[in-house]
């Protein structure tokens, strides 16, 4: 489903990514952990060309991502992104938010892209924000309106960078049970987060990042609990050692 | 009561044309200008380039010279025929593009770089994006600039006095040479401008309340 070979990607004089190779396979849920600045949302914005790479071949459902124009949005169109603090239209609705997709680019109809849109917001939970505007919904219903957005492009993949980072604590619950319902539903995923919990319960491979390497990859009771590198058990100490 | 029976209308029909003029002329100012805040930002670098020279131009020369070489210079050299009344509306537009243009940039740059990317990673073009999210957005950050630039260009209109066009100022000149009576007629006008002025402040504090979404 997506493919990097040899990603390489370099801000100025600074490399953030040094060499990274993946795999995600259709339905297959990657979980990608590691510091910050280690490279891990500058490797899921090149896979939508949000950043441009330095190096590198990307293909996406067998064909290597355009450089841009038309061949670009249209596979863009087809992977979900959603991002760290949520980026909703806010002199939108909710529901003209979720609507939007639908309308400008895929040029549905207004009553099919509103039933659409309707919809996800029941799946989300948020069937009565439909008319609030992003300014007077929390972090946690904005993150679940931006998901609703994504999904109402009928994507074949989803991207997520570092959905629950912004929000308090006590609202990350209710993104991640929307994220969880879409890996039951067998939505492919690639998610960069800071919960190792959801990564260990959800994901079907972690890849630990550091320094803009891949530095160790597998099943999530593998890297977690059995963990080959020094770098990732340093990580994980740290990062456990907080959690409780 | 004699004194307005006598100069109102005179007045009034000098305020008419300002405000005539002004509105014609934001209208083309705001379109414009709007084009040249989105050639500001523009990807492509030659369209930068001369766009910003455009806006230097502009921006560094008085509008009573460019106004006058429009309307006199211009039309000399190239042996045409103008109705002044309409070329200074396009002077004013036109100079007036230059700071709009400005405004709408610095709008759209003061958005968040995310709601680009947002709209992109749906799958809109960059022409969709600008369109859906981001002009909405900036127009609406842009309101309160745009009103001074709309006050600034109606009582800079009082140039026009200068290529014979009887507006408001022009007029009151007018009033006060026939009456003998400066004060009146300079402060009749004075009050017809603030009038004017605070009912475009009005007018635009409510479109911005209409437009507000929290």
């Amino acid at each position: 489903m997506i493919r990097v070979e040899g990603l390489r990607k370099k801000f100025g004089d600074l490399e953030v990514l040094r060499g990274v190779d993946l795999e995600v396979r259709a339905g297959e849920v990657v979980c990608v952990i590691g510091p910050s600045g280690s490279g891990k949302s500058t490797l899921l914005r090149c896979i939508n060309r949000l950043e441009d790479p330095t190096e590198g071949v990307i293909t996406i459902a067998g064909e290597p991502l355009p450089t841009g124009g038309k061949a670009l949005d249209r596979v863009r169109a087809e992977l979900g992104m959603v991002f760290q603090r949520f980026h909703l239209f806010p002199h939108m609705t909710a529901l003209e938010n979720v609507m939007s997709g639908p309308l400008t680019v895929q040029k549905k109809t207004a009553a099919a892209a509103r039933e659409r849109a309707s919809a996800l917001l029941v799946k989300v939970g948020l069937a009565d924000k439909a008319s609030s505007y992003p300014g007077q919904l929390s972090g946690g219903q904005q993150q679940r309106v931006a998901i609703a957005r994504a999904l109402a492009m009928e994507p074949k993949a989803m991207l997520f960078d570092e959905p629950t980072s912004a929000l308090d604590p006590e609202l990350v619950g209710e993104v991640l049970a929307v994220m969880k319902q879409l890996v039951a539903e067998g939505m492919t995923m690639v998610v960069v987060t800071h919960e190792m919990g959801f990564a260990r319960e959800v994901a079907d491979r972690v890849l630990f990042m550091d320094g803009g390497f891949i530095v160790e990859e597998g099943p999530p009771q593998v890297v977690f609990d059995r963990p080959r590198e020094a770098r990732t058990r340093a990580f994980l100490g740290k990062v456990l050692q907080c959690a409780g | 009561m004699d004194y307005l029976a006598q100069n109102g209308p005179l007045l009034l029909k000098g305020a008419a044309l300002t405000l005539q003029l002004t509105v014609l002329a934001a209208a083309i100012g705001i379109t414009l200008g709007t084009l040249v805040g989105l050639a500001r930002i523009s990807p492509w670098d030659p369209l930068r380039a001369v766009v910003s020279v455009y806006v230097e131009i502009l921006r560094g020369t008085p509008l009573m010279v460019q106004l006058l070489l429009i309307v006199y210079g211009i039309p000399q050299a190239l042996g045409w025929q103008v109705n002044e009344f309409h070329t200074a509306v396009v002077a004013f537009g036109v100079n007036s593009s230059a700071y709009v243009g400005e405004i709408v940039r610095a709008g759209i740059q003061s958005l968040d770089r995310g709601q680009m990317e947002a709209a992109r990673s749906l799958g809109m073009s960059y022409g969709q994006a600008m369109r859906q999210v981001i002009l909405p957005q900036a127009f609406r950050r842009v309101i309160p600039p745009l009103v001074n630039e709309a006050v600034t260009l109606l009582k800079e209109s009082s140039v026009v006095a200068m290529i014979a066009l009887t507006d408001l100022i022009r007029s009151a000149q007018l009033v006060a040479s026939r009456t003998y009576k400066p004060f009146p007629a300079y402060l009749s006008a004075a009050a017809i401008y603030l009038v004017m002025t605070f009912t475009i402040s009005r007018l635009a504090g409510r479109l911005e309340r209409g437009l507000r979404t929290e």
